[in-house]
């Protein structure tokens, strides 16, 4: 028992996240990487929980990682894909997320294409709300993962410097993790072509590096971006070509082997292999990408288990 | 109610009523209740390793706030702490510790967690205090430092000197 408490009733970025509710959940994490690691892996508290996984838009890994996290709860859950849905007859996202919760749902981890979204449902629905994406807004789980990845390799995040590689524009990840080291004190730069990092992004506090050497010369941990081909759109190039983006952002061995240090390599996943980091980096022992996904599942156990505490209290 | 001087004759008898029933300690482990039931299992655990330098003693802490029956009832936050049994319970004989048995619902919570590593061959209950009369569930202790009769409104408080006090316990009232 403790005073210690979420400051937030639903997750829906790491903006509204203070210091001390990030190093709550990391505590509660690594708890559950116990639980993890046991031979029954798999705590009760959540038994009279249930959960409602709303996917609009395609996700392996992240939908994966959230069932699993549930189900090492013991929460019930619903999976939902849109593709499969009525939202395909027209329903709103509104009444289909209500229809929903008339079968006495608790909690909502959405996905959806539109920025915003969650915090949308949030105001209109009596659930405690998961934001697992919203367009290119925030993706919070991933950024909490990705923190928690580097206070495991190195210790704290704390004065850590923290490059993030390539298409900024376009990643929830890239602002989540903005926010979210910002908090933690870390230094961020970012790094990438000029049409794919935003203007005035300056004013979070973060430093811009068009050359990629010079980035990961400065920092301890490069976060290396997936290029978001479904989201170039068909009449504007962002670069020209997949091969030239490659030859000036993408990490190989050579490059990672030439560097004046050794850096921590990470990477969000699905990895273009090839394209942002080629095969020997992605499987070098400076790389901690599997261990990101590992973490993945305590850090969502982590939220929804705190999550879950502060919803109304049972009748 | 116990000061410290006491405190430590009650330890040693304790120690000493565990060596009468478990010789050698090579069949059975000791694991200590978080948050509060490591600090005595740890002066346990220490004076048995004075008291029999040659004997493995093997020591775990468990955590019951996963298993716990009140979660999101009482608008408490149940924040969890380390568990660490770095050994399997198949077949052992576990002596469970906590400082105070109150309604029980604890230990419920915490052999339910001990159960996920391995099936014991018994489990016993070792509490400093036990508050009588106010359980709410079957379970006894079979070591008990002091047995004491005591009012819902009643508040045991256990202190040791790791925590930063002296070693005593107090009953207090509001």
């Amino acid at each position: 028992m403790s005073d210690k408490k979420l400051s937030v009733k639903h997750l829906l970025g790491t903006k509204d996240l203070t210091l001390q509710d990030v190093e709550l959940i990391f505590s509660q994490a690594d708890e559950f990487k116990e639980v993890l690691s046991r031979p029954i892996k798999k705590v009760p508290s959540l038994r009279d929980i249930t959960i409602a996984n709303i996917f609009f838009e395609n996700s392996t890994r992240t939908r994966l990682s959230f069932e699993l996290a549930q189900k090492r709860l013991s929460a019930d859950i619903v999976n939902f894909a849109a593709a499969s849905s009525s939202v395909k007859k027209g329903e709103t996202l509104v009444d289909t997320v209500n229809n929903i919760l008339a079968m006495k749902v608790d909690m909502v981890v959405m996905r959806h294409a539109s920025p915003g979204a969650a915090l949308f449902l949030s105001q209109h629905i009596n659930a405690a709300i998961v934001n697992a994406g919203d367009g290119t807004h925030e993706h919070p789980t991933q950024a909490l993962l990705d923190a928690y990845s580097i206070r495991e390799k190195l210790g704290t995040v704390k004065g850590k410097k923290v490059a993030i590689v390539g298409d900024i524009t376009h990643s929830r990840v890239a602002l989540s993790n903005i926010h979210l080291l910002k908090t933690l004190g870390a230094e961020v730069m970012l790094c990438g072509p000029t049409t794919l990092i935003p203007k005035h992004i300056e004013s979070l506090g973060v430093k811009v590096e068009h050359n990629l050497r010079n980035a990961l010369e400065w920092c301890d941990v490069a976060n290396m971006l997936r290029i978001q081909l479904e989201r170039q759109d068909v009449d504007v190039r962002y670069f020209p070509t997949l091969r030239e983006y490659s030859l000036q952002y993408g990490l190989d061995k050579k490059l990672l082997d030439s560097l004046s240090k050794k850096i921590v390599v990470m990477h969000p996943g699905p990895i273009n292999r090839g394209v942002e980091i080629t095969s020997d980096v992605a499987d070098s022992n400076q790389s901690i990408i599997l261990q990101q996904v590992e973490n993945g599942v305590a850090i969502r156990m982590a939220v929804i288990y705190l999550l879950a505490q502060n919803m109304e209290m049972r009748k | 109610m116990i000061d410290s001087k006491l405190l430590g004759l009650v330890i040693n008898r304790l120690c000493y009523q565990l060596i009468e029933n478990h010789d050698d300690f090579s069949n059975t482990v000791i694991i200590g209740m978080q948050p509060r039931g490591i600090l005595l299992a740890e002066n346990i655990v220490e004076k048995l390793r004075s008291i029999q330098p040659n004997n493995n003693i093997r020591y775990g802490i468990i955590d019951p706030t996963f298993y716990r029956d009140d979660f999101r009832s009482g608008g408490k936050q149940l924040i969890a702490r380390p568990t660490e049994i770095p050994f399997n319970l198949q077949n052992q004989k576990v002596v469970l510790i906590d400082d105070v048995l109150y309604t029980g619902r604890t230990i419920r919570a915490g052999l339910e967690g001990m159960l996920e590593y391995g099936r014991p061959d018994s489990v016993e209950l070792m509490v400093l205090i036990d508050r009588r009369f106010s359980r709410e569930l079957p379970i006894e202790p079979k070591y008990i430092g002091k047995s004491v009769d005591s009012y819902d409104n009643q508040e045991v408080r256990v202190m040791w000197k790791k925590d930063g006090g002296e070693d005593k316990v107090i009953l207090v009232s509001d």
